[in-house]
């Protein structure tokens, strides 16, 4: 088998973005491995529009989106391999992996980055009750059904979970013709998006329940009915206000969990939080050598961020092999610790000499949370104090740090950063 | 006159908006908070828009279906009209990004175009 110096392992937005950034940044030698058929990942199924507009400054649609990364690979000659399954990445960054043509086989890479991406929350993760009978489905398997298999999976249809893809795919089972009865939300709030609130529901009519849950699905064979109750504040259903719809079809949109077999059997450091390996400035895991980037790190909401954070690693994974494939030494290593709101950060640590000017440290917080305050604490000092009006789980944030301020503070052992009334 | 109730889009706020018209005139916008709110409400009562994304059958192609968008924003009362005739379509592959598919959809003067390449086999 050929040798590569990065192997990328995935090939949807952040496993682009990778390739891409790496190749210009002047890497030759690099292999994308892909399990599907095509390259672009999610996004192909993806239909709808909204894609972009930080990065094109225009409005995409999924496919049209990753087309533009997807052109950048073949117009730089990158390397890539489909219908191909990573089965074992070693400590020591030797990538094992299979497909048809090439059967089993071994790549020592000099760097490997991580981009597997994510997947949903099943049923068996969520404990409903009721029978087992076809007509289940996560509503992104659903959406691959609709969009790129072209088959309905049903027509009168209950949606759990208002995360974005359950919202996106009650308007595209409305258009095909089938009627979307409700969307109920366990949480108080949605974690969707209030444009795809509107724009997918309140413009069909479509009721979104929240603090509501599912209790009860009938069928022995195929759905016939879900029962839906309200939750109280311990999220436990009440009873009495139990209310039955039938229906052949139920979607689950209840979250998103990064892909990380490889990562863990690899021995990488994870977080409990993000489900994402722990990571420093330079997106490298506690492995050296291995970097991670998009939603196999963390769960993003806009795919503009993902391809930003992936070119990073991208580029990162170069300048770690030009500079002859040193461990991090860490010593002088600054941790980033969110508390008070803020559930976690991405990096986790940062190593002044080795950050760019600037370095965009993303986070989500835990509640909705309206007039706070985002702070941030060098040490014990307050130095960043941003007004924000709306804060919700459902929308990543971030603040910028300079790499010129930190060097004021050559003390510094702990950025924290809390959200606060003032 | 006519008051009508929304939900503005532009952030999680997610504000109740009001709005007070007279006919086809905005007389007054209340309950936003910034002028987004203001200038989406005028626009929404007035001329809602929106873009229709789905997909259309393909014949000879490495893909069943192919996704497609309408070139431009499209009145949000059209939108049955214009799935009907997404659905009527089918095209022969191969299909290039950009290529019209559906052509004056339900009479708007818009087109549905390709959204992705389908390589003919």
């Amino acid at each position: 088998m050929k040798q590569y110096d990065i192997v990328i392992i995935g090939g949807g937005p952040a496993g682009l973005a990778a390739a891409v950034a790496a190749k210009k940044a002047g890497n030759d030698n690099i292999l994308i491995l892909e399990r599907d058929h095509e390259l672009g990942g999610i996004l192909n199924q993806c239909i709808h529009n909204g894609f972009g507009l930080h990065t094109f400054k225009e409005e995409l649609t999924g496919p049209e989106y990753a087309y533009r990364f997807i052109e950048q690979v073949y117009e730089l000659g990158i390397e890539y391999k489909l219908n191909t399954m990573v089965m074992d990445i070693s400590a020591d960054k030797v990538v094992t992996a299979m497909n048809r043509e090439d059967g089993m086989f071994q790549i020592p890479a000099k760097a490997v980055i991580l981009a597997m991406g994510c997947r949903e929350r099943p049923r068996g993760a969520l404990n409903i009750p009721g029978y087992r009978p076809a007509g289940i489905f996560s509503a992104g398997t659903a959406q691959r059904l609709v969009n790129i298999e072209g088959y309905m999976p049903g027509r009168e249809v209950v949606i759990l979970g208002s995360g974005d893809i359950g919202l996106i795919m009650a308007r595209r089972m409305t258009l095909e013709g089938a009627k979307v009865k409700v969307v109920a939300e366990l949480m108080p709030y949605s974690g969707g998006l209030k444009r795809n609130i509107v724009q997918c529901l309140d413009d069909y009519g479509i009721p979104l329940k929240l603090s509501h849950t599912v209790v009860d699905i009938e069928g022995r064979n195929h759905v016939s009915a879900v029962t839906i109750a309200e939750v109280g504040p311990d999220r436990r259903p009440i009873p009495g206000t139990e209310e039955r719809y039938t229906c052949d079809t139920l979607l689950l949109s209840c979250g998103l969990i990064p892909e990380n077999e490889l990562s863990r059997s690899a021995g990488i450091d994870m977080s409990n939080i993000t489900s994402g390996p722990i990571v420093n400035e330079s997106l490298e895991t506690s492995i050296p050598g291995i970097f991670a980037c998009g939603n196999v790190l963390h769960v993003h909401d806009l795919v503009d961020y993902v391809s930003e954070e992936a070119s990073r690693a991208g580029e990162n994974a170069v300048k770690y092999i030009n500079a002859g494939c040193k461990a991090h030494e860490g010593s002088n290593d600054i941790q980033l610790v969110a508390t008070s709101g803020a559930r976690y950060t991405v990096p986790s640590t940062i190593d002044p000499e080795n950050m760019d000017k600037l370095l965009t440290v993303r986070f989500r917080v835990g509640d909705v949370y309206k007039n706070c305050y985002v702070n941030v604490y060098f040490n014990d000092e307050r130095i960043m104090h941003n007004k924000k009006r709306i804060m919700a789980p459902g929308e990543m944030e971030q603040i910028i740090l300079q790499k010129k301020k930190i060097e004021e503070y050559p003390d510094l052992k702990t950025i924290t950063i809390k959200i606060e009334k003032d | 006159m006519e008051k009508r109730e929304l939900t503005c889009i532009n952030c999680p706020m997610g504000c109740q908006l009001t709005v007070e018209m007279e006919g086809n005139e905005v007389l007054s916008v209340s309950g936003n908070t910034c002028p987004r709110g203001d200038i989406y409400a005028r626009k929404e009562v007035v001329n809602p828009t929106r873009i229709v994304t789905s997909t259309v059958r393909i014949i000879g192609g490495d893909k069943e279906r192919c996704s497609v968008k309408t070139a431009n924003d499209i009145p949000k009362g059209k939108i049955f009209e214009i799935m009907k005739d997404i659905d009527a379509a089918v095209a022969h592959a191969p299909v290039k990004i950009g290529d019209v598919l559906v052509k004056n959809a339900a009479g708007t003067g818009v087109d549905v175009i390709a959204t992705r390449n389908i390589h003919q086999i």
